[in-house]
C-alpha cells in the first residue's frame, strides 16, 4: 500500500507523548534552548490527551512552602511510608523542591485555583492537595507546550525508539505512524523525552463489555512509556509495584476529596468500622515500622494506601461487604454537596452519570466502594518506571550518572509515568519532572554529548516493515474466511487484549484471584506471555485505527512481561492490598529493603534482574508531632500530658 | 458511558473526531455524520461532547451497570470562561452546576520564552528551572538543598 514516509530531521528534543510530563518538557526546554528544535509527537490531540484529558478537580502535589505549610523533605517522608519504604528519595526530593513553581505558573496561566478566604492561601483538600476548577487544565498546559515547541504532530503514535549505531548505548530518535493517515513518521533527534503513559487495561477489568472503557486510568494509557524503554534496553525499576485503587464502585470516581475535604468515611455493610479489626494481623505481616496506628492517629504519618486496601479486601472476603462511603452526613451541607458533585464533573463525569442513572443521591444513600483491577503506572500512589539518574547535588553515586532524569541509555530522558521510583508526583509533579528533563536534555546537547549519532536507513526500514505488518497480515488472512472476526491466521487486537488481561489476572494477581500470586503461577504466566508474543507477530489490523490498537496491545504485552518478571524477583509481600505473594506472605526487610532493577536484552529478550540499594533522606526532618511522640514514648508520664 | 450522536443534530463537522483522545469518534461514510466506533474504549471523558458546536453528542451510561433514562449535559463556554452541567436522574430530578474554567483570556498568561531574557551561564549550571528561585516561594528565598534542609542521604533501613 502507498505509505508515505515523513522524516523530521535535526531535532534536538523530541517529546514522545505530551501529557502533563511531555508538555512540561516542551515548555521548559525552550527556556534553556532558545535555538533548539523542539518537536512533539502525540498519539491523540495534545489539547485533550493523557490522563488529564478530562480535567482534574485537585492538584495533589503542592508543598506550599510559600505559606509555610510543608518542606520538600516532608513530602519525601510521606511518599516513603505510603510506598512501604520503596521510593527514589533523591528524585522525590528534587521534584518536591521545584513543584510549587509549576503550580504558581499554572495560576498565572489562568488555571482557577481555589483560595481559602480566611488565610488567602490555596484551598487545601488535604496536606498535599489543593482544590482547583481544572476542567481546562490540559488545554492550558498544552498551550504552554505548543507555543514553545517548533512543531506538534497530533495523532502520531510512537512505536519504537531509534538507536544510535555509532557504537554507543545512545538514543537517536523515534519512529511511529499517524493513526489517521497511516503515514510513517521518522524523527531523527539528539534526545528523546518519553512522556508517554502508564498502563490501564492490562488486567482483566471488573466491568465487562461496554463498561471496559470505564477504567480508572485512561483507556488510551497503553503502557507505551514502558514498552518503548524496555524494548530499547533501558533499565527499569519497581515494575512489580502495580496499584489497586479503592474507588466508588463501577464509576471509579475519585475518593480523595471525599475523605480529605468532605470528611466522609467508610464502613462495612452492617455500619461498622472495619479497618482496626484487620490491622493487628496485618501489623504482624508488615511490621510496626510500617503500620503504627498510634503514630498515624497522632501525627501526619499516613496509613499506607495499600494497607487500607487490604482491610477492604479482607472485610469483603469475610462476608461483610459491600463497603460503603458514608456521604449522608457531609452532603447535608449544601456547599459540601456541591463540592462532591463538581469533583466528579471536573474529572470523572462517568461517576455522576452512574449516580444519575441509578437515582443515587449521596445525600440520602451511602454509595458502595470497591477495589479496582490493578494498574501499572508511576505517578499516583505507585512508582513503576525507568531507572533514572538523579540531580548532582542530591543523589548518591549509585543513583547518579550525569544528567538529571536521564535513563541508562544516553540521551533518553523521561517524565511522569516513565520515571521509576517517584510516586505521588501526580499532575504537577509530572509536569515538573518534564521540566527537569527538558533542561537536562539541553545541557546534554550543549555539552556535545549528542555528536555523531548514526541512524541507518536499514534500521528505519526494518522498523517500518514491523510497524505496518499487521495491515498486511490482515489483508492476506482475510481472504481465507467468509466473514466475521475469527481467523486461523491472525489475531485481532481486541481478543488479543482479552487474552492478555486473562493471563495477568489469573497468574499475576488480578481481581478474580483476590490479588494473589506465587512463584509457580508467575512461571506459568511468563510461559503464556512468551507464546502470546509469538501470536502477536500475527496480530491483524483492518485499518489504521486498528493498527494503533495492535501497537497498543504490543506495548501492553511488553509492559506486562516486565511486571511479571519483577513480581517473580521480589520474593516477599511488600504491598499487601496491591498484591500478595502466597509463597512469601510477609514483608521481608532483611532481604528486600531494596529497589528492583531489570533490563531486557533487546537482542535475546532475556531479562536480568538485580537489587539496587535504598538511600533514605535522614536528618533534621522528623515531623514535630512524630518526634514529640517518640520522645514521650520513653517518658510515659509526659505522654499523657501531651495527648491532652 | 459511551457517547452516541443524534442524527438530526450532527452535521459531520468533525470537531469530535479531531479531539477524541481515544480515536473512536469517526465519520460514518454512509451518513456523513460522526459516531462512536468503539464504546468499550470510551472513557466518557466528554471531550467530544464539549467540543461539539451543535450539542449533538450525548452519553448513555455503560450498558453493563447503568440503567437507561438519565443524562448529563454540558455547555463549555471559552469566552465566558465557564462550564455548565445539568445532571438529570432516571427519576427526573435535576441538579445544575456551574464552574470557572479559566481566569484569564485564553493563552494570554503564558510566556513564549523566545521573548524573555536568556538565562545566564550560572543559571544553566545550577539546579534552577525557569522563573526560579522566585516562583518557588514567590519571595527572595532560594531552592532547597540537602544542606539548607540539614539532610543527608544514607544507605540502609530507615523508616
Amino acid at each position: 500500500m502507498g505509505i508515505k514516509t515523513i522524516v523530521e530531521d535535526n531535532i534536538d528534543i523530541l517529546v514522545a507523548g505530551a501529557g502533563l510530563g511531555g508538555t512540561g518538557t516542551a515548555y521548559e526546554a525552550r527556556h534553556w534552548g532558545r535555538d533548539k528544535k523542539i518537536v512533539i509527537a502525540e498519539k491523540a490531540n495534545i489539547n485533550r490527551s493523557g490522563a488529564v484529558a478530562q480535567g482534574l478537580y485537585a492538584i495533589n502535589c503542592y508543598m506550599g512552602t510559600r505559606w509555610g505549610e510543608n518542606n520538600p523533605e516532608d513530602h519525601v517522608r510521606y511518599a516513603r511510608i505510603d510506598l512501604m519504604g520503596m521510593v527514589r528519595e533523591d528524585l522525590l526530593f528534587d521534584m518536591a523542591r521545584h513543584v510549587d513553581s509549576a503550580v504558581h505558573k499554572f495560576e498565572e496561566w489562568g488555571l482557577p485555583l481555589m483560595r481559602n478566604e480566611k488565610t488567602g492561601a490555596y484551598q487545601r483538600e488535604g496536606r498535599w492537595q489543593i482544590m482547583i476548577h481544572g476542567e481546562s487544565y490540559k488545554p492550558i498546559v498544552a498551550e504552554a507546550a505548543t507555543k514553545n515547541a517548533d512543531k506538534t504532530y497530533n495523532r502520531v503514535m510512537i512505536t519504537h525508539l531509534l538507536m544510535d549505531e555509532s557504537g554507543r548505548n545512545r538514543v537517536g530518535g523515534a519512529i511511529g505512524f499517524n493513526v489517521r493517515t497511516g503515514n510513517c513518521h521518522v524523527f531523527k533527534s539528539k534526545t528523546v523525552v518519553v512522556g508517554a503513559g502508564g498502563a490501564s487495561n492490562i488486567y482483566k477489568p471488573r466491568s465487562v463489555g461496554e463498561g471496559a472503557g470505564r477504567v480508572w486510568y485512561a483507556p488510551w494509557s497503553s503502557g507505551s512509556a514502558y514498552a518503548l524503554m524496555i524494548n530499547a534496553g533501558a533499565k527499569m525499576t519497581q515494575m512489580e509495584n502495580r496499584i489497586v485503587l479503592a474507588r466508588f464502585k463501577d464509576g471509579y470516581g475519585p475518593v480523595g476529596a471525599y475523605f480529605l475535604h468532605l470528611k466522609t468515611y467508610t464502613q462495612n455493610a452492617y455500619g461498622e468500622e472495619y479497618e482496626s479489626k484487620h490491622f493487628p494481623a496485618l501489623q504482624k505481616m508488615v511490621g510496626k515500622e510500617y503500620l503504627d496506628m498510634e503514630a498515624s492517629h497522632r501525627t501526619h504519618r499516613p496509613i499506607p494506601t495499600c494497607l487500607r486496601n487490604h482491610a477492604i479486601i479482607q472485610e469483603v472476603a469475610a462476608g461483610r461487604g459491600p463497603i460503603h462511603m458514608v456521604t449522608m452526613h457531609a452532603f447535608q451541607d449544601p456547599h459540601l454537596e456541591e463540592v462532591g458533585w463538581e469533583n466528579f464533573l471536573g474529572m470523572t463525569v462517568g461517576q455522576a452519570v452512574l449516580w444519575a442513572a441509578t437515582d443515587l443521591d449521596p445525600k440520602y444513600q451511602n454509595p458502595e466502594l470497591t477495589t479496582s483491577e490493578p494498574y501499572v503506572m508511576g505517578s499516583h500512589a505507585t512508582g513503576c518506571g525507568a531507572w533514572c539518574s538523579g540531580p548532582a547535588d542530591v543523589s548518591p553515586p549509585e543513583y547518579q550518572w550525569g544528567y538529571n532524569r536521564m535513563m541508562s541509555i544516553e540521551g533518553l530522558f523521561g517524565a511522569g509515568d516513565a520515571v521509576g521510583g517517584t510516586p505521588h508526583a501526580f499532575s504537577s509533579g509530572s509536569f515538573t519532572e518534564g521540566r527537569i528533563s527538558g533542561k537536562s536534555a539541553c545541557q546534554y546537547i550543549d555539552d556535545g554529548k549528542a555528536e555523531g549519532i548514526v541512524v541507518s536507513d536499514s534500521q528505519i526500514e526494518k522498523r517500518k516493515a514491523e510497524i505496518f505488518k499487521p495491515l498486511e497480515t490482515y489483508q492476506v488472512g482475510r481472504n481465507e474466511i467468509v466473514a466475521g472476526t475469527v481467523s486461523p491466521s491472525y489475531l485481532l487486537p481486541h481478543p488479543g487484549l482479552q487474552r492478555l488481561q486473562k493471563i495477568m489476572d489469573e497468574y499475576c494477581g488480578g481481581v478474580t484471584v483476590n490479588y494473589m500470586t506465587n512463584d509457580k503461577l508467575l512461571h506459568i504466566g511468563l510461559q503464556k506471555l512468551k507464546i502470546m508474543e509469538e501470536d502477536l507477530e500475527k496480530v491483524g489490523a483492518e485499518d489504521t485505527h486498528q493498527l494503533m490498537r495492535a501497537w497498543e496491545l504490543k506495548h501492553r504485552h511488553r509492559t506486562s512481561e516486565c511486571v511479571m518478571q519483577h513480581t517473580l524477583f521480589r520474593k516477599e509481600t511488600r504491598w499487601p492490598g496491591y498484591y500478595y505473594r502466597g509463597d512469601a506472605m510477609k514483608l521481608d526487610d532483611k532481604n528486600w529493603h531494596c529497589l528492583t532493577v531489570s533490563r531486557r536484552d533487546p537482542e535475546t529478550g532475556e531479562y536480568t534482574l538485580e537489587k539496587a540499594p535504598l538511600y533514605h533522606l535522614v536528618g533534621d526532618m522528623e515531623d514535630k508531632a512524630l518526634a514529640d511522640m517518640k520522645k514521650s514514648e520513653k517518658k510515659p508520664a509526659k505522654k499523657a500530658a501531651k495527648a491532652k | 458511558m459511551p457517547t452516541f450522536v443524534y442524527m438530526t443534530r450532527c452535521d459531520g463537522c468533525g470537531y469530535c473526531v479531531d479531539i477524541c483522545p481515544s480515536d473512536i469518534m469517526h465519520i460514518d461514510k454512509k451518513y456523513r455524520r460522526a459516531y462512536n466506533i468503539e464504546p468499550s474504549m470510551c472513557w466518557e471523558c466528554y471531550s467530544c461532547v464539549k467540543a461539539c458546536p451543535h450539542h449533538a453528542i450525548d452519553a448513555r451510561g455503560y450498558a453493563d451497570f447503568a440503567p437507561l433514562g438519565h443524562s448529563v449535559r454540558t455547555i463549555r463556554d471559552e469566552e465566558a470562561g465557564t462550564i455548565a452541567w445539568r445532571v438529570t436522574f432516571r427519576d427526573g430530578r435535576v441538579k445544575n452546576f456551574l464552574s470557572p474554567i479559566t481566569t484569564v483570556p485564553w493563552g494570554t498568561g503564558i510566556a513564549d520564552f523566545r521573548n524573555e531574557p536568556e538565562p545566564t551561564e550560572a543559571e544553566r549550571n545550577s539546579q534552577l528551572l525557569s522563573f526560579e528561585p522566585k516562583y518557588i516561594r514567590m519571595d527572595d528565598g532560594d531552592i532547597a538543598t540537602l544542606k539548607s534542609q540539614n539532610l543527608e542521604m544514607k544507605e540502609g533501613v530507615y523508616y
